[in-house]
């Protein structure tokens, strides 16, 4: 009896969840710190979830090159998992130190708003993190849930809560397809273990071709395309992007994104490897048009904000390019990007936010008129976030770009990375416009109503940095990155 | 201190550039002063390439500094990887010479944040020089790009009433050509990792020696051609040019002319041609076509404007139609003559947007109308405007001659010498238009009273001027100085381009082409 509870508990090995773990307790506390705190005072919720947010990812960190599996192969620590709770890690913590002034200025300093998001990055975590289709559906869940009550956090404001029910009622319609694909695959496979699942497939090449496999791959894939905004599944986006609380908004293009490209890459990489034929060609299409989507209607924008989030959606496509190529320095290349991208949008986010005025909609191009001369040097920060965006070296999201079109070509996707870069070149426009309106217009207002509170402040500085940092001298994370796809 | 002479060049203005941005902002003449003198010691610290006697021997890379710089296992390697030769020597001693000049040029023209001016002229020199000297492609990737940024800020904020147009402008189309050749970089790369070779990096030495299969070549050398053929500009993708030069500031427009506009003919010597030997050779005539077509159009769009400033901006495009004609004539003296041609037209033509910037910072425009008999005014500019204008034209005894007859030579010696004599009406058409604005301008009758105000030259404006009036002649009259050095490395490349030794230069040179070149290259083949 003593042998078996020893048994059960080996299996369970508390190690491979110890990052959720720490944080999920994190969060509690914070729920019942900020119960017994004054209305209105969120600093130190805030303050706390940043520690909470470095103990898990120093308690993460821990675990590379040194894989830990646990509950019955339901979960990994392993280096991949690790990389992208890192990516999660960073786009919570940039997210927030930009808020706590910002719900301020807007007249929501409640904070319930941390815990909330500290639960979105467990259920993230967890994604990244599960070896099994029901865990990865569980961490699918809980980030959902939690960005659901985010999107819709301003419950007086009719935009916010159009965003919260729309994200809900297509989240939810997106979250039953995904079910029903894990259904179909686990009846074929008999197995929800994405391991035993790759396996059954190779033990059983005919059952690759099961209509009903495929059936459950396509759903699947709809599930996770969804909650990456890859078209044709992106109508969602516009809206909610716009009406969420825009730190929010800047989290789930980074965050939540990179979770639902961790949990497709390991499905579809581990265990429907086998039906690579089919889910590539597929994957090239919609890449290309999420690319062209995204840009074009970026172009239109006068609202930078929303022409930050229409461009993720183009974002998300450079990433599926390096999915396409599913070649080591493809794959690696997409986990790169993710970091990148975490780092130059939310920072660019963060400017932006600052620059805005309360009722954040009112923020124009014309609004950023002449901010080059006024703040000088958060215009220089925010354009090199900018610059990182277009993929103009040396900032990260050039070598990002970099790596995964050389992913693409390596497999031999010519085509493929020439419409990645014209595409980029696309985007020149819309970018550049911001810098237009920085830089070449004169200053209507004197921005006077900015004041730079040490939050945003770190937020911003670290951004650039790492920005200009990971454009440099990208070795050091290239490396890690490919060592996360290793094992 | 010689072994990183050429790092020290490149990144001493970038120091320069934080040490600008900490000073105060509204002490202007303090700005300008720190950037003047940063770029003036730049230019001393280039002045021992020009002088080392060992660019008449050896046509290899020299003062070359090599440094692993981001490698990531069984994926990448690029390394910090430079070095020049005879040929980039030039180009980099023309830009390390033109920016004090331009920085002088601004002492008056910019008043409004000369902080952030003088900060991205700083930051252009550093792209500049270190696009030159690159020997990596990955690295020089990097420099080409980095020159669109302060450029792009240059025009857009200091630039005239069009400028936010010509800026987007020239920033998206140079922008596009470059994605391409980033394609086509990382092709290359995989090419040479997949043919089993042991590369180091994306070291074009390496990549020189790389056999691709000659269809290959022909994709990859379009999207390397179309690269530089924007940044030419050649016939029918120069239409960016036009705006950017006329929008852009005196400043802007003389880097734009003297230096940048070099970066892409300085692109097909250096990688688009040698790299890809067998496409080079299959696309000659259309190249050499679109140059003829370049220098007529240019010539004759000139000849139509009303614009001093759009005048010359469309010179540019037929005098880079003489560059792009001398290069693919694949000769010594063609090549040479080319790259002397690339100096020539940084003299000159910076001369001529100074000389144009000069007038608009007095009248504050550049109608051709609106002047007239300014020489009885200002004798001192109209001899100096002279000058300039006939070493555009090419007058014997001026740098302008002694480049576009090299090429016209080369051009003729070449299996395409038909395209040499309807090249030759390009310098009939310069002589016209020049001139002809030459006479609007200065001579006739002084009638319009804004002109009868004007003052001559200032001591600063001469300055500015008259170290280009040295080079005018110098190389007019003595180019051996600059020929010698650059003839082993165009031997090299001729060979590495046409897989032949090159054919020597003829016997029947112009007087003002010194007797060196008479003899057969006696220096090819080093470095093999």
């Amino acid at each position: 009896m003593e042998n078996l509870v020893q048994t059960a508990m080996q299996n369970i090995n508390f190690a491979a969840l110890m990052p959720s773990i720490v944080l999920a307790c994190v969060a509690m506390v914070m729920l019942l710190v900020n119960a017994f705190s004054k209305r209105g005072a969120t600093a130190h919720v805030a303050g706390m979830s940043l520690v909470g947010l470095l103990a898990t990812g120093l308690v993460a960190v821990r675990g590379w090159n040194n894989a830990q599996a646990g509950f019955a192969g339901h979960v990994v620590l392993d280096n991949f998992a690790i990389f992208f709770t890192i990516v999660f890690l960073v786009s919570a913590a940039l997210t927030i130190l930009m808020s706590d002034n910002y719900l301020k200025r807007e007249g929501y300093p409640v904070g319930e708003y941390y815990p909330l998001i500290l639960f979105s990055t467990v259920g993230a975590m967890l994604m990244a993190s599960g070896t099994d289709l029901m865990t990865i559906f569980l961490g699918l869940e809980v980030l959902s849930v939690s960005l659901y009550v985010l999107a819709g956090f301003f419950r007086n404001q009719r935009q916010s809560n159009e965003a919260g029910l729309k994200y809900f009622l297509l989240g939810a319609f997106s979250t039953g397809f995904l079910l029903y694909g894990m259904a179909l695959i686990y009846g074929v496979a008999g197995t929800t273990n994405l391991v035993d699942i790759g396996a059954f497939f190779q033990a059983f090449p005919a059952a690759l071709g099961n209509p009903v496999a495929v059936a459950g791959m396509l759903l699947m894939g709809t599930g996770f395309l969804f909650k990456i905004a890859i078209a044709p599944f992106h109508m969602w986006t516009p809206d909610v992007y716009q009406g969420s609380p825009t730190p929010i908004t800047a989290f789930m293009s980074a965050g939540p994104k990179a979770a639902a490209f961790s949990a497709f890459m390991r499905i579809f990489l581990v265990s429907l490897i086998g039906m690579q034929g089919t889910w590539t060609s597929l994957l090239w299409v919609l890449a290309v048009l999420t690319m062209i989507f995204g840009n074009f209607i970026a172009l239109n924008q006068t609202n930078p904000k929303r022409m930050l989030a229409y461009s993720s959606i183009a974002h998300a496509g450079y990433a599926l390019v390096g999915l396409v190529a599913a070649n080591e320095i493809g794959v690696s290349g997409v986990l790169y990007y993710m970091l990148a991208y975490a780092f130059m949008n939310i920072g660019a986010f963060a400017v932006l936010i600052l620059i805005g005025k309360q009722g954040e909609e009112n923020l124009t191009l014309q609004g950023v008129a002449g901010f080059g001369y006024k703040r000088p040097l958060l215009a220089v920060l925010l354009s090199i976030c900018l610059f990182s965006l277009m993929g103009i070296p040396p900032s990260a999201g050039f070598s990002g770009k970099f790596y995964i079109f050389a992913g693409a070509l390596n497999a031999g996707y010519v085509w493929l990375a020439i419409l990645g870069v014209l595409n980029s070149a696309v985007s020149l426009y819309y970018y550049l416009r911001v810098m237009v309106f920085m830089y070449f217009k004169n200053p209507e207002e004197d921005f006077s109503w900015i004041q730079l509170k040490p939050g945003a402040t770190i937020c911003i500085v670290l951004s650039v940095i790492a920005v200009l940092y990971m454009g440099l001298l990208p070795s050091g994370i290239m490396s890690l990155a490919r060592q996360a796809i290793l094992g | 201190m010689s072994e990183h002479l050429l790092s020290l060049m490149t990144f001493f203005p970038l120091l320069g550039m934080f040490i600008v941005l900490m000073l105060p902002k509204d002490n202007g003449g303090l700005l300008k002063g720190a950037t003047l003198v940063f770029t003036l010691i730049t230019f001393v610290i280039s002045l021992p390439l020009a002088l080392d006697p060992v660019f008449k021997t050896s046509g290899g890379m020299h003062y070359t500094e090599f440094a692993e710089w981001i490698s990531v296992t069984n994926y990448f390697q690029m390394n910090y990887s430079v070095g020049i030769d005879g040929i980039s020597l030039w180009l980099v001693m023309l830009t390390t010479f033109i920016m004090p000049i331009a920085v002088l040029s601004t002492w008056q023209a910019v008043t409004k944040n000369v902080k952030g001016y003088m900060a991205l002229m700083l930051l252009l020199e550093t792209a500049m020089l270190g696009a030159f000297i690159a020997l990596d492609l990955f690295l020089f990737y990097i420099f080409w790009e980095l020159m669109l940024i302060p450029m792009y800020f240059m025009i857009g904020i200091w630039g005239g009433a069009n400028r936010i147009y010509a800026a987007v402008k020239f920033f998206i189309y140079t922008a596009v050509g470059s994605l391409l050749m980033l394609v086509a970089i990382i092709f290359i790369y995989y090419t040479a990792v997949n043919s089993g070779m042991d590369i180091s990096g994306f070291s074009i030495t390496d990549f020189y020696n790389l056999s691709i299969d000659p269809e290959l070549q022909k994709w990859l050398f379009l999207a390397f051609a179309f690269s530089f053929a924007i940044k030419v500009p050649m016939f029918p993708v120069h239409t960016w040019l036009p705006d950017a030069h006329t929008e852009a500031p005196t400043a802007g427009s003389v880097i734009l002319a003297a230096v940048m506009l070099k970066m892409g003919t300085y692109g097909y010597v250096r990688f688009a041609m040698p790299l890809f030997p067998e496409a080079t050779q299959s696309f000659l005539p259309y190249m050499t076509a679109l140059a003829v077509i370049g220098i007529v159009y240019g010539a004759l769009v000139a000849m139509m404007q009303k614009d001093v400033k759009k005048l010359v901006a469309y010179s540019s495009v037929s005098h880079l139609g003489f560059v792009m004609l001398g290069i693919f004539a694949l000769n010594t003296i063609g090549v040479s003559g080319a790259v002397l041609q690339m100096v020539n037209h940084g003299i000159s033509t910076g001369a001529l947007f100074l000389i144009v910037g000069f007038i608009y910072e007095r009248r504050h425009t550049r109608l051709i109308s609106e002047f007239g008999g300014l020489s009885k005014q200002m004798p001192v500019f109209a001899v100096i405007f002279m000058i300039v204008t006939l070493s555009s034209i090419g007058l014997p005894a001026t740098n302008g001659f002694v480049g576009e007859f090299m090429i016209l030579l080369g051009a003729y010696q070449s299996e395409l010498r038909w395209f040499a004599v309807v090249s030759t009406s390009g310098v009939i058409l310069a002589a016209v238009y020049m001139l002809w604005m030459f006479q609007r301008v200065m001579f006739g009758k002084l009638d319009n009273p804004k002109n009868q105000v004007l003052k001559d030259l200032n001591l600063r404006e001469l300055c500015v001027i008259m170290p280009l009036l040295v080079f005018v002649f110098w190389i007019g009259v003595y180019p051996n100085t600059f020929l010698e050095k650059m003839t082993p490395a165009i031997d090299q490349m001729i060979e590495q381009v046409s897989g032949k030794q090159p054919i020597p230069m003829p016997s029947a040179v112009p007087a003002a082409v010194p007797e060196h070149v008479e003899a057969p290259a006696v220096h090819h083949g080093h470095g093999h």
